[in-house]
């Protein structure tokens, strides 16, 4: 029974190492979504209406004084960050003229609410907007035991969606 | 002609009359002014030179403000200790009104029934530390025979490491892979102010042991857990006999005589599912020999569904004990299973019913309950209940237990 054991614990824990939790670099997330014409990096400042809203769509203080943002025509990438039950899950998010594109977990730093990170739940957010409450305009389900991590991620989306909002009017306006 | 002769008279008069002519510089105050205002022009033009140059100087100790703060905030495992370590809790107020048949079997009492702290640390991003401290029923005193109300343990201390991306080890003392609440039951995250009787007495919610274990988790959903740790030391005497929950050692000076094993599988892959298996197999239940209770196997499972509004919760948990002191007692076989609809309209509110059937080993432990309630939730982390529980024992001679009670709550995490 011993050497079963034992000989389990060596194939279970075979394998190299990988860096802890990141699935994909910003970097290679954004080479991803615009192929070989990655636009040059904007920023969006995080103050005044923009500073309020999304306080009010984290539930706390975005922990950031501006967010970059790559944009082509209509179409808008955001590496974002909130923290699952006790980590920063960093968050890759595609907005387009029809609402989010793809969400994609690049690093997950916590054992628990791992479920998050896969597509059988990211899968359900492409083609969801935002109301005009700011709420997502179809349902997430969540994983049981993964409630804080799932909240996370709904909360990003939104907060992606409402940053979109944002740059796009500038920028359409911008003459 | 007319208007002809009034202009030119008009004009005239411009001309010649001392004082217009008083009033128009000379060509030699003209240039002067001129030259003057030239001096102004170029003075406002250095001077908007310098504001723009300000500016950029401004603007550029601005973005260097701005990267040195980010990249600062940038933390992870090279951060101070602060960033690296993590403080949390919960805790839970209960209002309980026991109506029972037999009066003297009425309760009326507020309890703060528990207030946890968390305190986590990551050593490394592979390395970290987990840990939950607990007090039950607000106070504790040390009483000779140990009948105080009140409890202070440590529930949960373990280190755990990052073998692979989806492969961790654990040793310390963990919360066991069993049932819906056993490792989820902070207040904000289940219906009803009591947690449920099934998990309550049969799994036993909250098990922690210490020992060691692994979790692996796999792309598909399927997740699974094993460890070994101190098993349960039940009494085979008194009015706790054979009652498992009884037999939970919490990691003080437990007794390692014959120890433990646990293993779940566990699916959610599907968004708003969760199933799950449970095996728990004590190699003795008493930590001692020759008692008449020996080993002990608990067969657990459950199916969580959470679709939009509609969730429905469902366990059955079983407890298949040997030896002749305990096939004896009655107590041999002991098992429960719930089932638990609800319906939550808004984020803020949901209204659930629960039945749960329970064959323990006390007799009054042996009884099937009706609930019903509501949780409000005017935070997602903060929740206000209230429920109504209608409990009937299996036995006529337990029949003064049977009751109807009142129940309200609050409860938080953070």
């Amino acid at each position: 029974m011993t050497r079963l054991l034992t000989c389990l614990l060596l194939f279970l824990c075979a394998g190299p190492v990988p860096a802890s939790g990141t699935y994909q670099t910003p970097e290679d997330f954004l080479a991803e979504t615009f192929r070989d014409n990655l636009p040059a990096a904007q920023v969006l400042w995080l103050k005044g209406d923009i500073r309020e809203t999304s306080t009010a769509i984290m539930g706390h203080r975005y922990p950031a004084i501006r967010v970059r943002y790559w944009l082509q025509d209509t179409r808008s990438a955001w590496i974002l960050e909130e923290t699952g039950k006790e980590r920063p899950i960093t968050t890759g998010l595609v907005i387009n003229a029809q609402g989010i594109e793809r969400l994609r977990v690049l690093i997950f730093r916590e054992s628990r609410g791992w479920e998050v990170k896969h597509p059988f739940f990211t899968d359900q957010f492409p083609r969801i907007q935002l109301t005009a409450e700011r709420q997502l305009d179809g349902p997430i389900d969540g994983i049981s035991g993964a409630t804080l991590s799932v909240r996370a991620l709904k909360k990003l989306a939104r907060l992606a969606l409402y940053f979109h909002s944002q740059v796009v009017t500038s920028n359409d306006a911008a003459p | 002609m007319k208007h002809t002769s009034v202009l030119t008279m008009l004009m005239a008069i411009a001309i010649t009359s001392p004082a217009t002519a008083d009033k128009l510089p000379s060509p030699e105050e003209m240039w002067k002014i001129i030259q003057q205002q030239q001096k102004e022009i170029e003075a406002l033009k250095k001077g908007q030179q310098a504001a723009v140059k300000q500016a950029a100087d401004a603007d550029e100790k601005a973005e260097a403000a701005v990267v040195a703060v980010e990249e600062s905030a940038a933390g992870g495992s090279g951060g101070n200790w602060a960033d690296r370590t993590t403080i949390g809790g919960y805790g839970e107020l209960h209002y309980n009104n026991i109506d029972a048949s037999d009066p003297a079997n009425d309760n009326k009492e507020i309890d703060f029934h528990r207030f946890v702290l968390y305190f986590g640390h990551e050593f490394t991003d592979d390395i970290r530390l987990f840990s939950e401290f607990e007090l039950e029923h607000a106070l504790t005193k040390d009483t000779s025979d140990g009948s105080g109300s009140g409890e202070v343990e440590l529930e949960q201390a373990y280190i755990e490491f990052d073998l692979q991306d989806n492969l961790q080890a654990r040793g310390g003392v963990f919360l066991l892979p069993v049932g819906i609440l056993n490792e989820t039951h902070e207040p904000n995250t289940f219906y009803g102010v009591e947690r449920n009787d099934v998990e309550n007495i049969i799994v036993p919610s909250t098990w922690w042991a210490g020992g060691a274990g692994l979790s692996g988790q796999h792309a598909n959903g399927i997740s699974w857990d094993v460890a070994v740790h101190e098993g349960l030391e039940m009494p085979t005497s008194g009015s706790s006999a054979f009652r498992v929950r009884s037999g939970r050692q919490k990691t003080s000076k437990a007794s390692a005589e014959d120890l433990a094993y646990s293993g779940r599988l566990r699916y959610t892959g599907i968004p708003g599912l969760e199933l799950a298996a449970s095996a728990n197999y004590q190699s003795d239940a008493s930590q001692m020999s020759g008692d008449g209770l020996d080993s002990g196997l608990l067969l657990e499972a459950h199916a969580v569904l959470e679709k939009g509004p509609f969730g429905l919760r469902a366990l059955y948990a079983e407890w298949d004990f040997d030896g002749a002191a305990v096939a004896a007692a009655d107590a041999d076989k002991q098992h429960g299973w719930y089932i638990e609809p609800s319906f939550r309209p808004f984020n803020s509110v949901g209204v659930y019913a629960r039945y749960e059937d329970i064959e323990g080993a006390r007799t009054q432990d042996r009884f099937d309950q009706w609930e019903v309630g509501v949780n409000y939730w005017p935070h997602e982390d903060v929740v206000l209940k209230a429920d109504y529980r209608n409990r009937e024992h299996d036995l006529a001679s337990d029949a003064g237990r049977d009751f109807d009670a009142f129940d309200l709550g609050i409860g938080y995490q953070f």
